[in-house]
């Protein structure tokens, strides 16, 4: 009897819980977002997210064939960048663009690092800020909602940077996307129905994201206006692409701190920069580029936010 | 500190039952922590019930007695829980069971034993904590400082054991003279017994004792640890590199405790203990007095299979050890075996970490396995200590949360092998 008994190292039993298990739960958790994307600029939006998310996966896939590597395409990875990637994108721009920033995305972004885990930038970022420099005209007209044809309008934040907010606009349209601005990143409702999925689940924790925020609404509130303490903090924090970095990119697993220390100076890091650039510098909107320094600043603030350790 | 599926339920209202008398026993020579003993009898010698047969050669040791009374058929290798192989010494039974050599005391009679005598006795009785760690329990009796305050482990962690659980419900009498017994040997001023939230039943019985405070633990992984129950008891912490003593603590296990009760009040050495057979692959799940040194089979045998076992553990499914064969024995430190089927059983492939620091939310001492793991894989030793590897308490938790199924803690226990040397 038993002459094939598995003889493995404690323990011996495992946590029901997958990689993919994790990543298909992020990727559905970003689906409000993007119906409601597409209900705001059209059926344009959701061909520019089948667009990204198909060449994602097809270029995952295709370079590990030529690279013989283990095929990963089924883990949902791919997925989330190529969404990620549309939800970056005004609705206008024409359809290969997302197909060019997905490929940049997956190759520069992801697989050039080894692959899932190794990448020190979040990849679906690393093609936005890629196509942003490439092709800056498409990537800042941003078509205006509910018109469903070429009428562009101005988003939120580059009418105040450009001093032109004449008339305010109501914070309820920008709570639920009536604004100009990225497919994903306008209808703060549904990404706040897929952030409460992952906080639910645990897949992420409230960290990154509210110290990210709050470090934003508090900086903006002081420096926001000409005058001290008179900035729109809720404005900043409602328009833009802050709510979607914040929840979905800041939080991406790979380029982010272990420790939820690590993760608190990340998320204020990240605040500080997005207001920054918001306020003093010559670009209307600071998340991406925030979220992609502070991906840089990852293993520095790993290595000095260890945990205390038991007994010390 | 994780909560896990407990799994208790097939065998924590089973009253303890007695193993029939095995036809022969397999005794390891080492059955705890510290130097193997030398045998203290030869092959073809006859051997009476709780004769000390393995003669201890240093102080950081425990002896080993014969478990049945009968022959000496060999003194040979043979498969060893812990250790994979190690000397054994091999009885065959006579078929007697002269149990009732072991006669009760007076309590005036254990009154009348000094510190000393205490000690005597549980050195002479081979008792080592019997909570999986085997540490010889004669030195815990004899610390360089004075120790003040007992805690009593009762936090059977492990998903599916009940043994402990068991003993506090059938023997809790006993247990509470054992702890009488240490209190009186170290002068203790302070006793606590720690039990799970799990275990109503034991909390109910060890609140009636008077002089001991119970104190009523979240049933989460790993609160038996010695670490974590110092210090969710006394809200303080073993400094690193310390010991228990250092502050002033001891700990004890419930089954040491009744181990130290039989060798004091009924001069019994420690030749049986208690364990739990459990496993989906379990027809009648039990707690079972194992007489030491019995093959796992037996106690297979005894409590039949509904299918064929594709890995069998002895201890718990955390951090337990995985047998390569059935003809191993149980010794000092074996309360449980679990056998789990093959879907159970199944290995699981390692995908590349995601860093979603689940692990190191997990840990109860506030490691970074993941760094840990990446570091030992590239065998950079300086650095995995540098990450606090030597601090894992080898619970097993990184492992369990992984979503990526890495063998975290293989590569950690090589980095504290590696970087120990």
């Amino acid at each position: 009897m038993k002459n094939n008994l598995i003889v493995s190292g404690s323990p011996h039993i495992h946590k029901k819980e997958s990689v993919s298990r994790i990543m298909w739960t992020v990727a559905l958790s970003t689906i409000p977002a993007g119906i409601a994307g597409v209900i705001i600029f059209g059926l344009d939006a959701l061909w520019i997210i089948l667009a990204a998310t198909i060449a994602a996966v097809s270029t995952e896939w295709v370079f590990e064939l030529i690279t013989r590597r283990k095929v990963t395409i089924l883990d949902g990875s791919a997925v989330i960048t190529g969404i990620l990637l549309a939800y970056n994108l005004p609705s206008g721009v024409p359809l290969w663009l997302p197909v060019v920033g997905a490929i940049f995305s997956i190759i520069v972004g992801k697989a050039v690092f080894g692959g899932l885990g190794q990448n020190i930038f979040n990849p679906a970022l690393v093609g936005r800020v890629f196509l942003m420099a490439s092709w800056p005209k498409y990537m800042t007209t941003f078509p205006k909602p509910f018109s469903y044809d070429a009428v562009t309008s101005a988003t939120p934040l580059a009418m105040l940077k450009e001093g032109k907010i004449l008339e305010h606009i109501p914070y309820l349209d920008l709570f639920l996307g009536n604004r100009g601005g990225c497919i994903g990143e306008v209808c703060i409702l549904a990404l706040l129905i897929g952030a409460a999925i992952l906080l639910i689940k645990g897949y992420i924790t409230w960290h990154i994201p509210v110290t990210y925020i709050l470090t934003t609404a508090i900086l903006t509130y002081i420096f926001g206006a000409k005058q001290f303490f008179h900035g729109d903090w809720l404005f900043h924090i409602l328009s833009g692409g802050l709510i979607l970095g914040a929840f979905f990119m800041a939080t991406d697993y790979v380029a982010t701190p272990l420790t939820i220390k690590g993760q608190v100076i990340f998320g204020i890091g990240c605040g500080l920069i997005t207001a920054v650039i918001r306020i003093w510098g010559g670009y209307p909107e600071g998340v991406s580029y925030a979220i992609l320094m502070m991906n840089a600043a990852t293993p520095f603030i790993d290595r000095y936010t260890k945990n205390r350790i038991y007994g010390t | 500190m994780v909560k896990l599926a407990e799994n208790k339920d097939r065998s924590e209202h089973k009253a303890i039952e007695r193993l029939p008398l095995p036809a022969k026993v397999y005794l390891p020579l080492i059955q705890h922590l510290g130097k193997i003993c030398v045998p203290e009898v030869k092959v073809g010698d006859t051997v009476s019930l709780g004769q000390k047969i393995g003669a201890i050669q240093a102080n950081f040791s425990a002896p080993i007695h014969a478990s049945i009374s009968g022959k000496v058929l060999a003194i040979q290798d043979w498969p060893h829980p812990v250790l994979g192989r190690a000397k054994a010494i091999v009885l065959e039974g006579d078929g007697r069971d002269d149990t009732g050599i072991f006669a009760l005391k007076s309590r005036q009679e254990v009154d009348k034993l000094t510190p000393d005598d205490i000690r005597k006795i549980v050195l002479d009785a081979g008792i080592v904590g019997m909570g999986g760690a085997s540490f010889p329990t004669h030195i815990k009796l004899n610390p360089p400082k004075p120790v003040n305050t007992l805690i009593v482990n009762g936090a059977e962690c492990e998903p599916y054991l009940t043994a402990d659980s068991r003993l506090m419900v059938e023997k809790a009498e006993e247990i509470f003279k054992g702890i009488e017994v240490v209190s009186k040997c170290l002068g203790i001023k302070e006793i606590y017994v720690g039990i799970e939230d799990n275990k109503p039943e034991a909390i109910r019985i060890f609140s009636k004792f008077s002089g001991i405070k119970v104190k009523v633990l979240r049933s989460d992984y790993p609160q038996g640890g010695e670490k974590q129950l110092v210090q969710n008891i006394l809200g303080k912490e073993i400094p690193r590199g310390k010991l228990p003593f250092d502050i002033g603590v001891l700990v004890q296990n419930v089954a040491t405790l009744y181990a130290i009760y039989e060798a004091v009040y009924r001069s019994k050495p420690l030749i049986e203990r208690l364990v739990t057979v459990t496993g989906s692959c379990v027809e009648n799940p039990k707690n079972l007095l194992v007489r030491l040194g019995t093959p796992i089979k037996n106690l297979i045998e005894f409590c039949g299979l509904k299918e064929e076992p594709a890995k069998m553990i002895i201890g718990g499914p955390m951090m337990g050890i995985a047998q390569y064969t059935d003809e191993v024995p149980i010794i000092k430190s074996s309360g449980g075996l679990l056998l789990m089927n093959k879907k159970e059983a199944e290995d699981l492939e390692e995908e590349p970490c995601i860093r979603c620091a689940a692990c190191v939310r997990g840990c109860p001492v506030g490691l970074m396995p993941c760094q840990i793991n990446l570091a030992s894989q590239k065998s950079l030793w300086k650095l995995a200590k540098e990450y606090g590897g030597m601090d894992c308490i080898e619970c097993g938790i990184c492992n369990y949360v992984c979503p990526s199924n890495r063998r975290l803690l293989q590569t950690i226990k090589r980095a504290k092998l590696e970087s120990g040397k």
